[in-house]
C-alpha cells in the first residue's frame, strides 16, 4: 500500500506546549484525537459539522473547530485547549468571570465559549455587546440565553483594557 | 427554631444570596466529567441503524456485510434483544382512555418512524461500528404515513396501530359553567387558529449512556445523562429483569436536559440489554442526526380557541380545541399526554372567569415522538389565552394592560380554585404587573414606539401573564402508577474536620442545584457554604428521589436538605451542650463554631466536636446520642402543585420589507416564593426565556408528507444564538409557598412558558395598524410578510 492510500497518518505536533506523536485513522477529527487519543476531554463533541462552537480549539493562534479539523491536518501545528489555557493561566481572568458572573449551566459549551471569546479579546480594546454577540454567534449554549456570557466577556475586556494587557 | 428570612442581617444567611456555584471552577477548566468523557476497561461501541421509513414492514435483516468489518463484535435485531428486554406501554391510570401499543427496545417487526432504532452494531469503536451499521441491510415493506394531525383520526385516514382501533391516543375535555350562554351573550367573541412548531431541546450534550453489568457481582452499573436517575433505576431493573438494588444509576455532569433526558428512549434501554448480553462496557452517544430524529419532540400542537368579553373587559368564557400530534408511542413513562392536559389544566390561568371548556386531542402519528419538554404545555397555553387577551382588547379598544389588571385574580383572593380546578395557594399577578410597568416604563416605551411609527419603524410591546406549575406532588405521576418520586430526599452528615457532606436525590443539569443544596444546607446547620460538598446523581449513594422535572429541585429537594441540615443542627448542639455543660436551646452554630447564641461568644469549633465525637468517644455521657447524621425527605401534600406566577414583556421591531423581527429587550417579573440564590434564578429565567424566543421565532421541525424529517441538522434547525438575542431586564415579587419551611417555588421554567406569547403579542402590537395577525410559531419573515399580504404565493 502507497502512503497515498495509507488509512493511517502519522502525525507530530504540539498540545498545550508538550509535544506529541500520533498514528491515526485518516478520517479522525481533530477532536476525537484529542479526547480519544490523548484524553483531553475538555473540548466537546456536539454538532460534529461546525455549527455549535462546543469543540473550537486554538490551532496555531486561530480557533478552529476541532470538528471541521482532521488529526492528520494538525501534523506540525500548535494546539491549545481549554487544559493547556487553564494551567498556562493565561485565561483565569475569564475563567473567573464566567463562574463570577454564572455565565454557564451544564457547561458542556464553555471551554469553546472560552476559546472563541478569547479570540476576540487577543485582538484588543474593548468590544461593544453587540460586537461581542456577532464574535460568539457562533457558539450555541442552550442554558444561559448569553447575556450572562455576554457580560463576563465584557468585564474581562475592560479589566484587561485597563491594566493595559489588552 | 424556624429561621427568620425577613432578617438579612441573621447569622448564617445564605439562603436569598448569591454564592458560587461549587460545580462551576470545574466546568470552565474543562475538567467536567460526562458520560463521553468515561472510558472503561473493555469498553465497547454501539451505534445504530435507524429506519428511513416512517412506516414500514421489516421483512428481513442482513448482517453479514457489518459483521466482517473490522472491529465489529455483535450485531442486534429487535428479536435478539426482545429475549433478554421486555417491551413498555407509555401509560398513566390517571390519564383516563390514554392508549400506546407496546415498544420495544429495538423494532420487532414494524417500523413507526424515521429514526426508530432498528438494529444495533456494537464495535471496538464508534467509527467501526458506525461503518457497519451502514453496511446492514434491511428490507422493508412500506405502510401508509400519518403525518398530518388534523386528519388523524379521519375515517379514511390508515391506522397507525390496527389492534387500537383508532390513531386517537387520549382525549380530554374540561367543562366549567354554560360556555355556549357566555359565548352568545358576550359584548365580543374573539376566535382564533395558533399554531406551535414541534421542538426538540438540542441539548449541546446528546443522549449519552455507558453501560455495565458485571455478572460477577450481579450488578448493572449505566453513567447515564438524565434527569431522573432513581426512576431510570427502576426502568432498566424492571425491563430487564434484573433486582432493582443490583442496578445503580450514575448521573455525573450532564450537558443539558430541559426535559429531553427524564424520558425512556429505547437504544438507551438497548444499550443496557446488550450490556446485560455482552457483558462488558458498552457506551452510546447519539449523534446529532440520530439526536434531531429520536429525542423527544414537543409542541406540535394546532388550536381554535374563542374569548368572550364583556364591554368593561371582563372575561366571560374562554373554549380551546386542542390538538396535538405524538407520533407512534406515547413515551414511557410519562406518558405523551401530559402536553395536552397542560394545555387543558393552564389556559386563562391568571384570570378569574366563570366559564371554561377545553378539549385537548392527542393523536399518533408517523413522526418522532413527543413528550415532556421545558415548560410543558405552557408556552401553548400562554400563548393561546394571552393571545386571545390581546385580541380581545383590541376589538374592545383598551390596554392590554388595563384589560389584564381586570382580570388577573385579585392578590388577596387566595386560595382559589380556578375554571379549570387548578389550586392556587398563593400568587401575586397585579404586584408582579405593577413591578413590570415600574420596570419597563411603560408609558415611556408606547411614547418611543409612537416616536418609531413616525419614522416608519414598526415597535410593537407585548405583554404575557402566565402561572407556572411547580413542586408537583404524586398527582402528576404517582397516581397513574408510574414509580416516578414526588418526594426527595437528603442526608446530611457533619464529619471529623466539622465540614458537612450533603446527599440528594434530585439532581444537577447545570441549574446550580448543587449551589442551591450548598446554601441551604450551609444555613440550616450553621456552617459556611465552602464547608458542605454536595453529592448527587448516584442511585446507590443518594437517598431515594425523582430528580429533576417540572421545576422541582429547590422547592422539594431543597427542602429535604434544610430539614436534614436542622437535624444535624439539634444533634450537634446536644452534643455541644454536653461537652460544654451548657443548655442547648442557648447555643448556636455559626460559621463552622458552636457560639453562645445571645452573645455569639465562640465556645467551641465543629472540628473540636467531630474529634471528641469520632475518636474520643470514650469522654461522652454512654447515653448521649451522638448521631451526626441526620436523614429527612419532603413532599407536598396540601396542594397537588405549587402554582407560581409572572408576567413578561417584550420589545422589538418588525421590518415589513423583510419579515425580520429585531428584538430589542424583554422583562420578565416572576414570583417563585423563597429566592434562594438571586443569581441563579435569574439565570434560569434569562435561559428558559431565550428557549422560548427560540420557539417564537426560530424553532420548527419540519416532516414531509412522507415522514421523512427535512431539517435534521443544526445548521437547518435554527435556534437561539448570542448575535440575535436581546438583554433581559428580571425582577421578583416573592411569594412563599406555606408548604415548607423553605417556601420556595420552582423558576426554571417560567421563562419559557411566557416568552413566546411576549413575542407574539409584541410582533401583532406592531403589525395591528397594517390590519396584520401572526399566530402560527414560529414567526419566521415569510410568515409575517404573508400576514402582511406581501406573499400571497
Amino acid at each position: 500500500m502507497t502512503a497515498a492510500f495509507s488509512d493511517k497518518v502519522d502525525i507530530e505536533l504540539t498540545v498545550n506546549g508538550e509535544p506529541v506523536e500520533g498514528r491515526v485513522p485518516a478520517g479522525q477529527h481533530l477532536v476525537d484525537f484529542l479526547r480519544q487519543t490523548l484524553g483531553l476531554t475538555g473540548a466537546h463533541a456536539s454538532c460534529e459539522h461546525g455549527v455549535c462552537g462546543a469543540c473550537t480549539l486554538r490551532v496555531d493562534g486561530q480557533a478552529v473547530r476541532g470538528c471541521l479539523m482532521l488529526a492528520a491536518q494538525a501534523d506540525g501545528a500548535e494546539v491549545w485547549t481549554v487544559e493547556g489555557l487553564t494551567e498556562q493561566g493565561s485565561s483565569r481572568d475569564l475563567q473567573q468571570a464566567f463562574v463570577a458572573r454564572n455565565a454557564l449551566q451544564c457547561g458542556f459549551c464553555t471551554p469553546g465559549m472560552i476559546v472563541a471569546a478569547e479570540d476576540l479579546l487577543a485582538r484588543g480594546g474593548v468590544p461593544s455587546r453587540a460586537e461581542i454577540r456577532e464574535h460568539l454567534s457562533g457558539n450555541y449554549c442552550r442554558c444561559t440565553g448569553y447575556e450572562a456570557i455576554v457580560d463576563a466577556v465584557e468585564d474581562v475586556a475592560q479589566a484587561r483594557a485597563g491594566k493595559g494587557t489588552a | 427554631m424556624s429561621i427568620a428570612f425577613g432578617n438579612p442581617d441573621r447569622p448564617n444567611s445564605y439562603i436569598g444570596k448569591t454564592v458560587p456555584r461549587p460545580n462551576a471552577e470545574k466546568l470552565v477548566q474543562g475538567r467536567g466529567r460526562y458520560v463521553d468523557d468515561i472510558t472503561l476497561p473493555r469498553m465497547v461501541h454501539v451505534a445504530f441503524v435507524r429506519s428511513q421509513l416512517a412506516h414500514a414492514r421489516i421483512t428481513g435483516i442482513d448482517t453479514e456485510a457489518a459483521k466482517a468489518v473490522k472491529g465489529v463484535l455483535r450485531v442486534f435485531t429487535g428479536p435478539d434483544l426482545a429475549e433478554v428486554c421486555t417491551p413498555w406501554v407509555g401509560v398513566l391510570a390517571h390519564l383516563k382512555g390514554l392508549k400506546s401499543p407496546p415498544q420495544h427496545a429495538l423494532a420487532v417487526d414494524r417500523a413507526c418512524w424515521v429514526g426508530e432504532p432498528v438494529v444495533a452494531v456494537v464495535a471496538t469503536t464508534r467509527a467501526a461500528a458506525e461503518e457497519a451499521a451502514t453496511l446492514v441491510e434491511v428490507d422493508y415493506d412500506p405502510l401508509p404515513v400519518v403525518t398530518d394531525t388534523m386528519t388523524a383520526l379521519d375515517p379514511d385516514t390508515p391506522l397507525i396501530h390496527p389492534d387500537l382501533g383508532d390513531n386517537l391516543a387520549f382525549q380530554r375535555l374540561h367543562e366549567e359553567g354554560d360556555v355556549d350562554a357566555a359565548l352568545a351573550d358576550a359584548h365580543r367573541v374573539v376566535s382564533a387558529r395558533f399554531r406551535t412548531a414541534r421542538h426538540t431541546g438540542v441539548t449541546l450534550e446528546p443522549r449519552s449512556i455507558l453501560v455495565d453489568w458485571n455478572p460477577a457481582e450481579g450488578q448493572m452499573t449505566a453513567w447515564h445523562a438524565t434527569q431522573a436517575p432513581h426512576m431510570m433505576q427502576t426502568v432498566l431493573a424492571t425491563h430487564l429483569d434484573i433486582p432493582e438494588s443490583r442496578v445503580r444509576v450514575i448521573c455525573g455532569d450532564v450537558g443539558g436536559s430541559y426535559g429531553i433526558k427524564v424520558h425512556v428512549y429505547p437504544d438507551e434501554v438497548a444499550t443496557a440489554a446488550i450490556a446485560r448480553v455482552m457483558a462488558r462496557p458498552v457506551k452510546f452517544i447519539a449523534d446529532r442526526l440520530e439526536s434531531f430524529t429520536s429525542d423527544i419532540h414537543a409542541r406540535d400542537h394546532e388550536i381554535e380557541a374563542r374569548i368572550a368579553v364583556a364591554e368593561d373587559g371582563k372575561i366571560l368564557a374562554i373554549d380551546v380545541d386542542d390538538w396535538t400530534g405524538i407520533g407512534p408511542y406515547s413515551v414511557y413513562p410519562r406518558t405523551s399526554a401530559i402536553e395536552g392536559n397542560q394545555v387543558v389544566n393552564l389556559c386563562g390561568g391568571p384570570y378569574d372567569f366563570a366559564n371554561y371548556r377545553a378539549q385537548t386531542t392527542v393523536v399518533f402519528q408517523n413522526k418522532a415522538p413527543t413528550c415532556q419538554y421545558r415548560a410543558v404545555g405552557h408556552p401553548i397555553a400562554v400563548a393561546i389565552t394571552e393571545g386571545l387577551v390581546d385580541m380581545a382588547a383590541a376589538a374592545i379598544g383598551m390596554d392590554p394592560v388595563e384589560i389584564r389588571r381586570r382580570n388577573m385574580y385579585a392578590d388577596d383572593a387566595y386560595p382559589v380554585t380556578s375554571p379549570a380546578k387548578m389550586r392556587f395557594e398563593g400568587l401575586s399577578h397585579h404586584a408582579s404587573m405593577n413591578k413590570l410597568m415600574e420596570m419597563i416604563d411603560y408609558d415611556a416605551l408606547r411614547a418611543d414606539q409612537a416616536e418609531a411609527r413616525k419614522q416608519g419603524k414598526h415597535r410593537g410591546i407585548g405583554i404575557a401573564s402566565f402561572i407556572e406549575l411547580t413542586n408537583p406532588s404524586p398527582f402528576m405521576y404517582g397516581i397513574g402508577g408510574a414509580r416516578i418520586s414526588a418526594q426527595d430526599g437528603c442526608t446530611v452528615r457533619m464529619d471529623p474536620d466539622g465540614s458537612v457532606v450533603a446527599l440528594s436525590g434530585v439532581t444537577e443539569q447545570g441549574q446550580g442545584t448543587e449551589a442551591m443544596l450548598s446554601q441551604v444546607v450551609a444555613e440550616g446547620v450553621g456552617v459556611t457554604p465552602d464547608k458542605v460538598r454536595v453529592i448527587t446523581g448516584d442511585t446507590q449513594v443518594t437517598p431515594y428521589g425523582g430528580g429533576t422535572w417540572a421545576s422541582r429541585g429547590a422547592g422539594i429537594g431543597g427542602e429535604a436538605a434544610l430539614q436534614a441540615a436542622r437535624a444535624l443542627r439539634e444533634s450537634i448542639l446536644a452534643v455541644a451542650a454536653s461537652m460544654l455543660q451548657a443548655d442547648a436551646g442557648k447555643l448556636d452554630i455559626r460559621a463552622g463554631q458552636v457560639v453562645d447564641a445571645d452573645s455569639g461568644e465562640e465556645r467551641m469549633p465543629l472540628e473540636e466536636l467531630g474529634r471528641i465525637v469520632y475518636f474520643r468517644g470514650d469522654t461522652l455521657p454512654k447515653d448521649l446520642p451522638r448521631e451526626l447524621v441526620q436523614t429527612r425527605h419532603f413532599i407536598t401534600m396540601d396542594y397537588p402543585f405549587a402554582f407560581t406566577n409572572g408576567v413578561q414583556a417584550s420589545y422589538l421591531e418588525v421590518d415589513t420589507d423583510t419579515g425580520v423581527v429585531t428584538l430589542l429587550k424583554h422583562w420578565c417579573v416572576e414570583d417563585c416564593g423563597r429566592v434562594i440564590n438571586p443569581q441563579l434564578v435569574d439565570e434560569q429565567i434569562r435561559g428558559g426565556i431565550v428557549q422560548g424566543l427560540g420557539g417564537a421565532l426560530y424553532e420548527e421541525i419540519h416532516y414531509d408528507e412522507d415522514g421523512q424529517l427535512l431539517n435534521g441538522s443544526m445548521a437547518d434547525y435554527l435556534v437561539p444564538m448570542a448575535g440575535e438575542m436581546p438583554d433581559m431586564q428580571i425582577g421578583h415579587v416573592e411569594t412563599p409557598t406555606g408548604e415548607s419551611e423553605l417556601g420556595a417555588k420552582g423558576a426554571g421554567e417560567a421563562g419559557t412558558a411566557g416568552a413566546p406569547a411576549a413575542v407574539m403579542n409584541a410582533i401583532n402590537d406592531a403589525l395591528r395598524p397594517m390590519g396584520a395577525q401572526v399566530t402560527e410559531m414560529p414567526f419566521t419573515p415569510e410568515r409575517i410578510l404573508r400576514a402582511l399580504g406581501k406573499i400571497d404565493d
